[in-house]
């Protein structure tokens, strides 16, 4: 712990968004702004017969109206990860136009857009364009995707499948120690689709400057770089160093503000074409149909037993829905970013993982907080608790059982996993052991069975999960399928007076890196956090970045700041043994001062910042200044771990479950501030419940959403969680500067199959082995009553 | 989420209000708190040309006491009926019922008269009123009129009130003892079942929303009853109209609509 890091300090940034003050990108209003409103597919599957824009384009205040016939980026939307069939075949992928040319191919796909002076009469003229449809049979349910005979998404593709993918051990040796096996559990469900529902819409702002030739785009995104890259080298063909992309404050993300949106080209593109700005913010409706969703695998799963609780083998076969065009990171989701996760904490030395995705005719599946990660952390934690059951194991012991033991990775080597990885460190056993502490679990299970003579049902579930955040080195995501790299790149420039500007490549949406970034590089220089200031979101500031995801802001673009920091400090000492007159070597650095060990002279970074600038009496040969950029690309993802354990208590009368305890605890290495820690946790826990009790898109069989605004997707509220008790055990990433691991997506990641398995186990003695998610009332009632 | 454009006009009294409704007939919506009718707009499900905000009328916004009967107007919020001692103390019932409705945005925007003019099968007003036998009091071109609680109802979105009429008030008989229970939808929080029962003598009145299309009176219930819940297996005993969505099917519904007339003859 130093000054600052480790210590709760409150976030600076917080002061302006409770005000109200925040910069998000629809608060902007430029001169000459235009408006505009996008004409969408009530349809999931339709011939485009015909688009009349006659009586539109008379309407008043109307600027002008593009369908696919004006030549808006041909090339469409591309795709960012590349996963091919297991035969070598190359994975289908499909153009994704910016407005639907002569199909449509999901409900909310976009037919025209509508430029007008306000966003009113944009509206209006949205609803005079007339569009006849010829609607087609459609397929929303990845398995039923790859049945024959099944609606086509793309015509020239003789199936629906985008690719299958495997991973693991051989299929038949797996298969060979499943049915020679003591026990064998055996789960099938479907881990629901999701909508990310960020706080903010997503929301655009494109200005070309037809006199100096240069874009500029105000976006809500979680990597303004990679927006950058996309727009101009894939789809719009237009100069990168032309465009300056913007993002300031973006509110909330979860995934879903990753991606290169066509929405965000097309307003490019428009822009020009104008020769005026034009706005677009989604609304919530808009926002349900069109941004990318999570989750919606279709599950089959064996694992198998010794006759002493020991996994011996792993089966999964799974569908995997990816939407009908392939979204940014969307092949990477149930390939990379899940089966890499299916070894969990356990020993199994055997685990097969067979993925088959194909297109559906709905919005496009993607990263979802989370992203493949908790849909491992969901079968493994469900299905080893089945088996404990099954078994007449206690959940807790089972797990005992099966833990990989401790190793920090530094003394003993990483753990070398069935599917590919090599975990960083980690003590599994310590966060069981506290998180059972927590509860008080010998104590609860006598309540329990209290409880249940009176007639109550009362529940506990664990869950004890790993998740992979962090992911790089570039040249293995390169050689997994990744068409980017996965550095970071943190700049640190020292005023003359001593003051400091960080800037990073990656960008907060509500993570608090205006903070913790502040906080561990004025501990690094030993100054004030006053005299820190942390830029992002600006690609004309910023030399490059690859944004906010996958919990990796502090892993992988701290330890790029940190580089920098380094090189600060090592050219600062040049100044200060000049200054100094002593020998590199002989000083130290310490509390914001250069000092000649064991004397009291010393030189402060304030007067070396100043003479680095003003360099009258400097070392010869040093450049001027003090400012360093760095790239850091990890050696290694990093490997957050821990504990959730749920407690719930069911009403027997209506299947309703109250969750009455919430209890975390996790390793996310080393900690920078212990507030924000626990908000991430707390926050992705509420969201990992959500997704176990409330939250569902529905489609039905001709693809329209039943589940389509807040009136019919129930996120959950404050009055749905207890607070969430949390605690901390610290194992440290052994390959990053901070010894820091990642915290944004493990409380979304652990909780979901805690609950479950609380909610089975509050009914086990009924019968009930399995529920599908989310646990509605209605749900939970009727497998008491099956 | 932009309207359709649509004139606005404040009426500063009912009469106004009345005129007006008559001058632009069929174009015209009466707006009351706005709750239902504003988001309708802003999805552009509905379409009037003109909205006749009647918030600003004060005589339609009183509670008082006139002898056995507490009269609310009906622009009253649900936030005033939660809160007034009057209701409090001879229709307990009611502000029960209003405190289950929405967040206190809501309960601070939307009126009685809105709600039940609106209809919607979900909302949690109608139960009370069927339980209480109150009276809707409407205005016209004709006059003024009374509509009794089991009339009122008629359809999904559908009640007895006259394209030229506007609630003016709701006149609730005191009650001596009475409760809401309610099922909330996860989502919406709109009433999966709500239950409204309350005393009459030695037999009890019950109300049932949400269930079906039209809200109803448990009358199987009411005839059954003999001072213990069990009658409440008759709850659903007559009912068609079922409403079914991925909350709750019609059976699951049916289920809850016993439990809910059970508890609340339990809370009695």
């Amino acid at each position: 712990m130093g000054t600052f890091i480790g210590k709760p300090i409150k976030r600076r940034e917080d002061a302006r968004f409770l005000k109200g003050a925040g910069r998000y990108t629809d608060d902007i209003k430029l001169p000459k702004m235009t408006q505009s409103a996008f004409v969408r597919s009530p349809y999931a599957h339709a011939k485009i017969v015909r688009i009349d824009t006659t009586n539109a384009r008379n309407m008043a205040g109307v600027v002008a109206i593009y369908t696919a016939e004006d030549g808006c980026g041909e090339y469409g939307v591309p795709c960012g990860w590349q996963v091919n069939f297991k035969n070598g075949e190359t994975m289908r992928e499909p153009k994704h136009p910016l407005l639907a040319k002569d199909k449509i191919r999901h409900l909310g796909e976009a037919v025209a857009i509508v430029i007008a002076e306000t966003l009113e009469q944009a509206r209006d003229a949205a609803e005079m364009v007339e569009v006849d449809y010829e609607p087609l049979p459609a397929v929303t349910d990845p398995q039923k995707a790859m049945d024959s005979g099944a609606p086509l998404v793309h015509d020239e593709w003789p199936d629906n499948a985008a690719f299958d993918w495997c991973i693991g051990n051989d299929r038949a040796e797996v298969e060979a120690a499943l049915a020679s096996a003591h026990h064998v559990t055996e789960m099938e469900y479907r881990n629901q689709r999701l909508a990310p529902n960020a706080i903010e819409p997503r929301s655009y702002i494109a200005d070309y400057d037809v006199n100096a030739g240069k874009w500029t785009l105000y976006t809500s995104t979680q990597n303004p770089h990679l927006i950058r890259l996309l727009l101009c080298a894939f789809v719009l063909g237009i100069p990168e160093h032309k465009v300056r992309v913007l993002s300031y404050d973006v509110g909330g993300g979860f995934g879903s503000k990753i991606y290169h949106y066509t929405e965000e080209a097309l307003l490019t593109w428009v822009s020009k074409e104008i020769g005026r700005p034009v706005k677009w913010t989604s609304d919530r409706s808009e926002a349900f149909l069109t941004d990318a969703h999570g989750r919606d695998h279709v599950v089959k799963s064996k694992m198998g037993f010794d006759k002493d609780g020991k996994i011996v083998a792993h089966l999964t076969d799974e569908y995997c829905a990816l939407g009908a065009y392939l979204s940014t990171f969307a092949p990477a989701v149930p390939t990379y970013l899940h089966g890499t996760l299916f070894q969990g904490v356990y020993t199994t030395p055997l685990i097969h993982l067979n993925v088959t995705a194909p297109f559906t005719h709905t919005v496009a599946v993607d990263a979802y907080r989370g992203a493949g990660r908790p849909e491992a952390t969901y079968l493994l934690e469900r299905i080893i608790s089945k088996a404990a059951k099954e078994m007449n194991m206690d959940p807790a012991e089972i797990r005992f059982k099966n833990f990989i033991p401790p190793f920090d990775g530094v003394n003993e080597p990483g753990y070398q996993t069935q599917v590919a990885l090599q975990y960083d460190s980690g003590n599994y056993e310590a966060v069981l052991k506290r998180g059972l502490e927590m509860l008080g679990y010998e104590e609860f299970r006598k309540e329990q069975e209290e409880a249940r003579r009176n007639g109550k049902l009362l529940g506990v579930g664990i869950s004890t999960y790993i998740e992979g955040c962090g992911i790089a080195p570039s040249a293995v995501v390169g050689s997994l399928g990744a068409r980017a790299g996965l550095y970071e790149v943190g700049a640190v420039r020292v005023q003359p007076t001593g003051k400091v500007s960080v800037f990073t490549g990656t960008h907060s949406h509500g993570q608090g890196h205006e903070t913790v970034f502040a906080q561990f590089v004025a501990d690094k220089l030993g100054i004030d956090m006053a005299d820190v200031e942390i830029e992002h979101g600006d690609t004309d500031q910023v030399a490059f970045g690859m944004g906010t995801y996958g919990s990796r802001s502090l892993a992988v673009g701290g330890s790029a700041i940190i580089k920098s920091v380094e090189k600060v400090l090592e050219k600062g000492a040049k100044i200060a043994a000049h200054k100094l007159e002593a020998a590199e070597e002989d000083l130290e650095y310490a509390e914001g001062k250069w000092t000649v060990k064991g004397t009291d002279k010393s030189v402060s970074f304030g007067d070396v910042s100043l003479t680095a600038y003003v360099p009258h009496d400097y070392p010869e040969g040093l450049e001027p200044g003090l400012d360093f950029s760095s790239f850091y690309d990890p050696t290694n993802f990093t490997y957050p771990f821990g504990t959730h354990i749920a407690v719930v208590e069911v009403d027997s009368d209506t299947g309703k479950v109250h969750l009455k305890r919430f209890l975390a605890c996790d390793d996310v290495g080393n900690v920078m501030n212990p507030m924000i820690v626990d908000g991430q946790i707390q926050g992705g826990v509420v969201q990992g419940v959500g997704q176990a009790l409330l939250e569902e898109v529905v489609y039905d069989e001709v693809g329209q959403m039943l589940s389509g605004s807040y009136m019919e997707y129930a996120m959950p509220r404050a009055d749905d969680v207890p607070m969430i008790e949390t605690d901390r055990t610290v194992t440290p990433c052994p390959h990053n500067p901070l010894g820091v691991k990642g915290a944004g997506e493990a409380g979304a990641i652990g909780s979901t199959p805690a609950v479950v398995n609380a909610v089975v186990d509050a009914l086990s003695h009924l019968g009930v082995t399995d529920i599908q998610m989310p646990l509605t009332p209605q749900r939970v009632w009727k497998a008491m009553h099956a | 989420m932009i309207p359709a454009k649509f004139d606005y006009i404040k009426a500063s009294s009912l009469g106004e209000a009345l005129t007006l409704l008559q001058e632009h007939g069929d174009e015209a919506k009466i707006l009351s708190g706005g709750h239902s009718l504003i988001p309708s707009m802003k999805l552009r499900l509905a379409t009037p040309s003109v909205l006749i905000d009647i918030g600003g009328i004060s005589e339609m916004n009183t509670i008082t006491e006139e002898g056995d009967e507490i009269v609310i107007g009906a622009n009253c919020t649900h936030h005033q009926i939660a809160t007034s001692d009057l209701v409090r103390e001879h229709v307990n019932i009611l502000s029960q019922a209003a405190l289950c409705i929405g967040d206190i945005q809501v309960r601070n925007r939307g009126t009685l008269g809105g709600s039940l003019a609106h209809a919607d099968p979900a909302s949690d007003y109608p139960a009370t009123v069927l339980a209480c036998e109150a009276t809707i009091v409407a205005e016209g071109k004709d006059g003024k009129r009374t509509i009794g609680a089991n009339d009122f109802f008629q359809a999904l979105f559908l009640t007895a009130l006259q394209d030229d009429e506007i609630i003016t008030a709701i006149r609730f008989p005191k009650v001596s003892q009475g409760t809401y229970q309610k099922f909330f939808q996860s989502a919406s929080r709109f009433a999966v079942v709500g239950v409204a029962a309350i005393k009459k003598g030695d037999g009890v009145q019950i109300g049932v929303t949400g269930v079906s299309g039209v809200p109803f009176r448990a009358t199987a219930v009411e005839n059954a009853y003999d001072g213990t819940s069990s009658a409440a297996k008759h709850a659903m005993d007559g009912v068609d109209d079922i409403i079914s969505d991925h909350f709750a099917d019609e059976e699951y519904r049916s289920h809850l609509a016993r439990v809910y007339v059970k508890r609340a003859l339990e809370a009695l």
